[in-house]
């Protein structure tokens, strides 16, 4: 129970950091993006002190031999740079330039009632459960 | 408050929050693993702590975004927030994360597959920006 408490907590953390950082606003994260033209520069920033902050904490939080409320660190295990992992974020990348969401804001603009990511994350689940589906024939 | 400085403590809280879920859950805050992965876990425990996430995430989320007045919409029509969506979801699962997963919690612990997968998301977002804004003069 408490370990829902935390998730519920953290998601929450999270999406009040992502609106207060203006990463839910398309328009901000296209303008970093658009580094040839009417460049925007405050999301460095945000991915700045997002990472500044993990890196540091990580460093602290995976010193211990386990999580305070469970029996271990689930990490991601694979370490070689494969084509999957190129190829996926390479895509993911180019629907991040066409319209300015990714995951997570998109979640959150759907919750702020924005139409756009109404109409973005329907198809964004829709594509997750095509690969899941076309990597189980595969 | 200064916009940079706005933008760093929205960062902060970013990782606050990645942090917060590894240090006592053990967990990834990785939000295109934790959205696919309910769909496809029928084990309890696995499954409802996501739904929490989201919960969270999404009502908080929404809720600051009200608080703040912010409502501005994608400059993409229809069809390209369509086809947008179904790249970002199907790359995402392809590759293993996004901007949560690979940047921010993949970074944050020196993994060289994320370092990877972020210099080429971000790359080939720059390089799709550029095509549709100066190449073709769309409004994306």
């Amino acid at each position: 129970m408490i370990r829902l408490l935390v998730a519920l907590l953290s998601g929450a953390l999270f999406g009040v950091g992502l609106a207060v950082s203006q990463m839910t606003d398309p328009t901000v994260v296209l303008g970093f993006l658009d580094m040839f033209g009417d460049f925007n520069l405050a999301l460095a920033f945000v991915l700045g002190g997002a990472v500044g902050t993990t890196t540091v904490a990580f460093h602290f939080v995976l010193k211990r031999s386990k999580p305070v409320f469970a029996d271990l660190f689930q990490i991601p295990t694979a370490c070689t740079v494969d084509r999957p992992l190129v190829i996926g974020a390479a895509i993911f990348g180019v629907g991040w330039g066409l319209s300015g969401y990714c995951p997570g804001p998109a979640l959150v603009g759907v919750a702020g009632g924005v139409q756009t990511a109404m109409i973005f994350l329907p198809a964004m689940l829709a594509g997750g459960l095509a690969h899941r589906l076309w990597r189980l024939r595969g | 408050m200064n916009v940079w400085l706005v933008a760093l403590l929205g960062g902060v809280l970013i990782g606050l929050s990645s942090a917060a879920l590894l240090l006592f859950n053990g967990r990834i805050a990785g939000i295109s693993g934790i959205v696919y992965s309910l769909v496809k876990r029928p084990d309890w425990s696995e499954w409802a702590w996501r739904i929490a996430f989201v919960i969270g995430l999404m009502g908080a989320g929404g809720a600051t975004m009200h608080w703040l007045g912010q409502s501005t919409p994608s400059p993409a029509g229809t069809p390209t927030l369509l086809l947008a969506g179904l790249l970002v979801g199907f790359g995402t699962s392809m590759g293993s994360g996004c901007t949560s997963g690979h940047g921010v919690c993949g970074l944050g612990r020196l993994s060289k597959r994320s370092l990877v997968a972020v210099l080429t998301f971000m790359t080939a977002a720059i390089i799709t920006v550029y095509v549709v804004r100066h190449l073709l003069g769309g409004a994306a």
